[in-house]
């Protein structure tokens, strides 16, 4: 794992954290770069997500998109939602995409930033080699996953990203495995900067991608992007169940900076004091009439990944 | 230059003379040859371009596509299993109107394993809306790679180009090569749709019938224009290097009453095939079709046709031989040879000739006429 003190102090050079602070939500540019009236599901969180992560990179950036509900939610040619250049691709090639072009970028002498926005199927399934290939070879761009645990923009089907007992048109009765770790599997390339992210609190993915845009190298954010029609639950409550997912210790907001992890401030609380698992589940359709046998293997899931986590921010795993 | 080269060295010599600013490469037999002498070139600093080892030819294509938008020339080299891998990204390179040009050196498919030449891979490509050009000789995969930069490069076609040759046949022959310098042969990369953060652009997002059906009658246009610009590219690069190349390479076929038509290395045998028939008084010619994709025009009126296949659509028929069928009128005698790297020599495609049955087809050491 790289570490140790030169590696602090290039990530303090290269990064200009200070400059780049921003506390409150009043102080990220009023700049759209994601218009209003997209075609965009009532209550979306990624849409949302999107509209920071755009505010934060400004207009130097491209997008790279495979395909996933940010396909229909720019619009449709000729019109489009977007005030950066989007690049669409196939499913399972938007990290080679992004390769090649935040390389033909570098040839050129430009700084533009190059971001992969991509759904979670994209990203853990059908796209994962691609993400692999691209961060081993240390292509400097952004990736970022926007999971809403399924196949969203084809009527939700199970994703490696559903979790235990999540019902979708494709497990009917329930996922029988547990989500795949995504983030331990990225973790396993060394990436300078990894982080995790949630609708919920876009101040903080704002940060986050203000500080991966200025890291060379490759770069990753998972952001929990809960989803209403396909979670089953009111529109409205898109923020509140975002809040949950990380109040539960479900998710958990995290930085992991040339391999050093920090917990950030909302999990921080949450680790040591979870609120019940049950505030989470009971308001999503999809978790409707779990067994008890589930339920409590969900419960030791967010215990084992809050305990991990833990211990290798104290240095002890 | 004079020297000597294998078909994979001159591809990449071409190429480096061609200074692509993004090279995505991904090994695969009988074609990893180019992208290793690509690495070195770049490795020793004689090529100034950015290569992408990317792990799989999937990526290739994609990388490709992502690098060419992003505005600069692009350059991969795959066969086979690897060509039908990144079939996806095939459509998608021309369907976004992007000059990649990808060497293919034919191979089989498998199974069984087979390294040697055959022409179904390429052929599985056939209505992606790439330009594909068949070469028969070292030289000829030199020229045809450095003009296949310029060809896709023009506004007017705006479409990717596939240098397609034979497995071994050609890869791994050496022959010699007389090298160019190139000067201003190729223009400065302009991709007039390239990616630029000032002016922001949607591309490729979805796409209405009315709107997807005018792009893709835009790339049949430039299909049609692009068989003028070939001839263009290819009367500037004879007028400048001194070789001339066309849709075919005609050999002995003014005055003749049979016509040999096959692809790749086997048209340059067929040449040796009509020396000898001429020999014994058979008027035979030999016509090399070169362009696959546009399918050129051909004048075979008042002649008989032998069309040896180097591939099959299975329950159809021979590619090239059902093309000249619909392109001509003329009935073929249909030969499918030379599958998997099965030896074809001249004296057996003199034996064709001598033993043809227009309209019939025959597997060649396999099975009779049918």
């Amino acid at each position: 794992m790289p570490g140790g003190e030169t590696a602090k102090l290039s990530l303090q050079m290269v990064t200009k954290i200070d400059e780049r602070s921003v506390n409150n939500l009043s102080a990220i540019p009023k700049e759209e770069y994601l218009y209003k009236c997209t075609s965009a599901c009532a209550g979306c969180s990624s849409s949302l997500c999107l509209r920071y992560v755009l505010k934060a990179a400004g207009p130097d950036s491209v997008l790279v998109v495979p395909a996933c509900c940010t396909s229909v939610i720019q619009g449709i040619y000729p019109g489009t939602a977007m005030n950066v250049p989007v690049y669409n691709i196939a499913f399972a090639a938007a990290a080679a995409c992004a390769s090649g072009m935040s390389d033909a970028l570098a040839a050129l002498g430009k700084e533009t930033n190059v971001i992969v926005y991509a759904g979670d199927g994209g990203t853990v399934d059908i796209g994962i080699q691609s993400l692999s290939g691209a961060f081993e070879r240390g292509t400097n761009f952004l990736y970022i996953c926007y999971d809403n645990e399924a196949y969203g923009n084809t009527g939700m089907q199970r994703s490696g990203s559903t979790p235990l007992g999540a019902r979708t048109t494709t497990t009917p009765g329930g996922k029988p495995t547990a989500k795949k770790d995504l983030d331990r599997i990225v973790e396993a390339h060394n990436p300078p900067y990894m982080a995790t992210a949630c609708s919920a609190y876009p101040l903080d993915l704002y940060k986050k991608v203000k500080k991966a845009l200025s890291i060379e190298g490759p770069k990753f954010i998972h952001i929990l992007a809960p989803c209403p029609p396909g979670w089953r639950y009111p529109t409205e409550k898109t923020v509140e169940m975002g809040k949950l997912a990380v109040k539960t210790g479900t998710w958990i907001l995290y930085e992991r900076e040339f391999g050093k992890l920090t917990i950030n401030g909302p999990s921080k609380t949450a680790m040591k004091r979870p609120a019940p698992l049950e505030d989470y589940i009971s308001g999503q359709g999809r978790f409707k009439n779990l067994s008890p046998e589930v339920m409590s293997e969900m419960r030791q899931q967010v215990e084992r990944n809050i305990q991990r986590l833990s211990r290798e921010e104290a240095g002890v795993c | 230059m004079l020297t000597i080269a294998t078909g994979n060295k001159a591809v990449a010599t071409a190429v480096k003379a061609a200074r692509p600013g993004v090279i995505a490469a991904y090994p695969i037999t009988p074609q990893t040859e180019i992208v290793e002498q690509l690495a070195e070139y770049v490795s020793a600093g004689d090529l100034e371009s950015r290569y992408i080892p990317v792990e799989s030819e999937h990526s290739a294509m994609a990388a490709c596509i992502g690098a060419s938008a992003g505005g600069v020339r692009t350059f991969t080299a795959t066969s086979s299993h690897g060509l039908l891998y990144m079939h996806e990204m095939v459509h998608w390179a021309a369907g976004a109107r992007l000059p990649i040009v990808m060497a293919n050196v034919n191979r089989a498919l498998g199974p069984g394993w087979n390294t040697w030449a055959e022409h179904t891979d390429a052929f599985s490509q056939r209505d992606t809306g790439w330009l594909q050009v068949f070469v028969g000789t070292v030289q000829e995969a030199y020229d045809a790679t450095l003009m296949a930069f310029k060809i896709a490069e023009d506004e007017r076609v705006l479409l990717p180009v596939m240098v397609n040759l034979d497995g071994f046949a050609l890869s791994h022959i050496m022959q010699s090569l007389e090298t160019v310098e190139i000067g201003d042969f190729l223009p400065a990369y302009h991709l007039p749709h390239a990616i630029d953060t000032e002016n922001p652009c949607v591309y490729g997002p979805m796409t209405g019938p009315a709107d997807y059906f005018r792009f893709r009658w835009d790339i049949e246009r430039s299909m049609r224009d692009a068989r003028g610009v070939i001839a263009d590219v290819e009367r500037e690069f004879a007028e400048r290097f001194g070789r001339s190349y066309g849709p075919t390479e005609d050999y002995r076929c003014e005055d003749a009453d049979v016509v040999v038509i096959a692809m790749g290395t086997l048209g340059k045998e067929a040449e040796v095939a009509v020396d000898r028939l001429r020999d014994e008084g058979i008027k035979a010619g030999s016509m090399r079709l070169r362009w696959f994709r546009p399918f050129p025009d051909l004048d075979l009126a008042g002649r008989e046709v032998v069309v040896i296949d180097r591939d099959y659509s299975f329950g159809f028929g021979g590619v090239v031989a059902h093309s000249i069928r619909s392109k001509t009128g003329i009935a073929p005698y249909s030969v499918i040879a030379g599958l998997g790297g099965q030896e074809v020599t001249y004296n057996d495609i003199a034996d064709f000739v001598r033993n043809r049955h227009p309209g019939e087809e025959t597997w060649f050491g396999v099975s009779d006429h049918v």
